[in-house]
């Protein structure tokens, strides 16, 4: 069981928390403390929209251990609308009525990764659905 | 280093074992019969240093110190000894460490050994495993496998090529033609395109044959700076003519371009540039090919292939024995069997025994210079290594 791991990690996996470069106002997806695109210091938090495309996609049927009771489930990069690119689970799919491809408009939702072994801690964090259009 | 002050590094040695499921052996014992092979066939000498090249013992096998272990064991207790992890690319970061030792001045002879325990754990545990080589943060705990990551780059390959159906069958038939005949390889019986095409699908578009076997192996080198062998050698000189090491990102999302492999092409530029030679001298390519996907991109990272058509060497028959640049010539990881961490140990020796005419029924006649590179997970480390005969040797 890993809890300081992920409870550092709470407001990238619940809000898309990330940051703003002020320098070269890159936007950055995970935090790093140097902005990759102009090499500055980068430490100003910002949060995500969630909005973002499908970049590319795969299907998991031979899972790891620790995802075993979710296979089979597709896993994508998102190319997320202010530019960074994460790697997330696809989910809330219905295949037969929308195929997923390279493309496709997604959103963000909080999720359940996983349960981090026999004692059960679940790590909650974000997932990507296909956007649900606004009328 | 300047071309004066550069010591000359020759491949005294080299010892390889099978890759398969070895349920008989410890990661000590395997790693023992690479080193016991290698070191006669480098005349019994002696290292002053061992590198021990490996990924996953920590995890596998709840080992560490690999070093020390693997040097008692060997016989060899006392000596200086370290392990080197890079996931996959350890083995070429390994003998990079040995090169750098023995260029420093500081020691004249290398002992190096990949090694690998594969088949310690059932498939589940196993892949939990082998995917700590991307980001665990920000990949793993997303439930990704090394097998997905293979597939995302691929799924993109064909969208942004357009490429036709089993583009890639040209890589796996290629391998098992050449995996037919080494005796040592996991695989030994040649497929064709049609065997591919049936293939299920493990990881679309990566399918069974798209991805290479992981199992136990384990591969030795001897590394000699050359005033201390012996004047007349009984295999024909084979030095390092250049060795190289570039990373880059661990997670593939966080690459602005993901098809482009830079810590490849990165590490191979800074060979060629040491080595003085440009791509179309390379005669022969030991590439990482864990997965096809791998091969088409390292082809156009190291300069064989423009962006998007590193495919087209494999369907037109480039990569083949005869071709402009012959890759996977013992079988590759593809069929001689991809032992992780041991791997870049593998491809530096088998480049060195077709170099030396020691290449058996897969023999390239009169290669000069050869290439191996290695890479760790989707490319974080890229170890290139070039290799040259001797010249009247």
């Amino acid at each position: 069981m890993q809890l300081p791991r992920h409870w550092r990690l709470n407001k990238q996996r619940y809000a898309l928390e990330g940051e703003i470069c002020t320098h070269c106002q890159a936007k950055i997806f995970p935090p790093r403390d140097i902005c990759p695109e102009c090499g500055e210091e980068a430490n100003t938090p910002l949060n995500l929209s969630g909005r973002g495309q499908v970049y590319t996609f795969t299907k998991v049927v031979q899972p790891p251990e620790s995802h075993a009771e979710q296979a089979p489930y597709t896993v994508a990069l998102v190319k997320l609308d202010e530019g960074p690119t994460v790697t997330a689970q696809l989910t809330d799919l219905d295949e037969d009525q929308q195929p997923v491809e390279i493309g496709m408009p997604v959103e963000m939702v909080t999720r359940k990764l996983y349960s981090d072994g026999d004692r059960g801690l679940l790590i909650y964090g974000y997932k990507f659905r296909p956007l649900i259009q606004q009328s | 280093m300047t071309k004066s002050n550069r010591h000359e590094i020759i491949i005294a040695g080299v010892g390889l074992t099978p890759v398969g499921e070895h349920w008989d052996k410890q990661l000590r014992t395997l790693a023992f019969e690479a080193i016991s092979a290698a070191r006669k066939d480098a005349g019994e000498l002696v290292p002053d240093a061992i590198f021990v090249a490996n990924s996953l013992a920590p995890v596998l096998s709840s080992q560490t110190q690999l070093g020390a272990l693997i040097s008692d064991f060997a016989g060899l207790r006392g000596v200086e000894a370290y392990t080197i992890q890079a996931a996959e690319a350890s083995g070429g970061t390994a003998v990079r460490q040995a090169y750098l030792a023995l260029q420093s001045g500081q020691i004249d002879i290398a002992l190096i050994v990949g090694v690998e325990k594969i088949s310690e754990r059932p498939t589940a545990e196993l892949e939990d495993a082998l995917v700590m080589s991307g980001d665990a943060d920000y990949e793993a705990i997303h439930g990704i496998t090394t097998a997905a990551q293979a597939a995302l780059l691929m799924q993109r390959y064909i969208h942004e090529h357009n490429l036709p159906e089993n583009a890639f069958a040209g890589f796996c038939v290629n391998a098992h033609v050449n995996g037919a005949n080494n005796p040592q390889a996991m695989f030994q019986r040649a497929i064709d395109e049609k065997s591919y095409q049936k293939a299920g699908m493990i990881c679309p578009p990566v399918n069974m044959f798209d991805a290479a076997p992981v199992a136990d192996g384990a591969a030795a080198l001897v590394l000699a700076r050359a005033e201390v062998l012996p004047e007349t050698p009984s295999h024909p000189q084979v030095r390092i003519a250049a060795s190289s090491l570039a990373t880059s990102t661990v997670a593939l999302h966080d690459r602005p371009d993901i098809l482009a492999l830079r810590a490849a092409s990165d590490s191979a530029e800074k060979a060629y540039k040491f080595a003085d030679i440009q791509a179309k001298d390379v005669q022969l390519f030991e590439l990482h090919d864990r997965f096809s996907i791998f091969a088409a991109l390292s082809l156009e990272a190291c300069g064989f292939a423009k962006r998007g058509e590193g495919w087209k060497l494999a369907s037109d028959g480039s990569i083949n024995k005869d071709g402009s640049i012959p890759i996977c010539t013992f079988g590759g990881s593809k069929a001689r069997g991809d032992s992780a961490g041991a791997t870049g140990v593998y491809q530096i020796a088998e480049v060195c025994l077709q170099l030396q005419g020691r290449a058996g029924k897969n023999q390239i006649p009169d290669v000069q210079t050869g290439m191996a590179q290695c890479l760790g997970g989707t490319g974080g480390t890229a170890a290139t290594h070039i290799l040259q005969r001797m010249d009247g040797s």
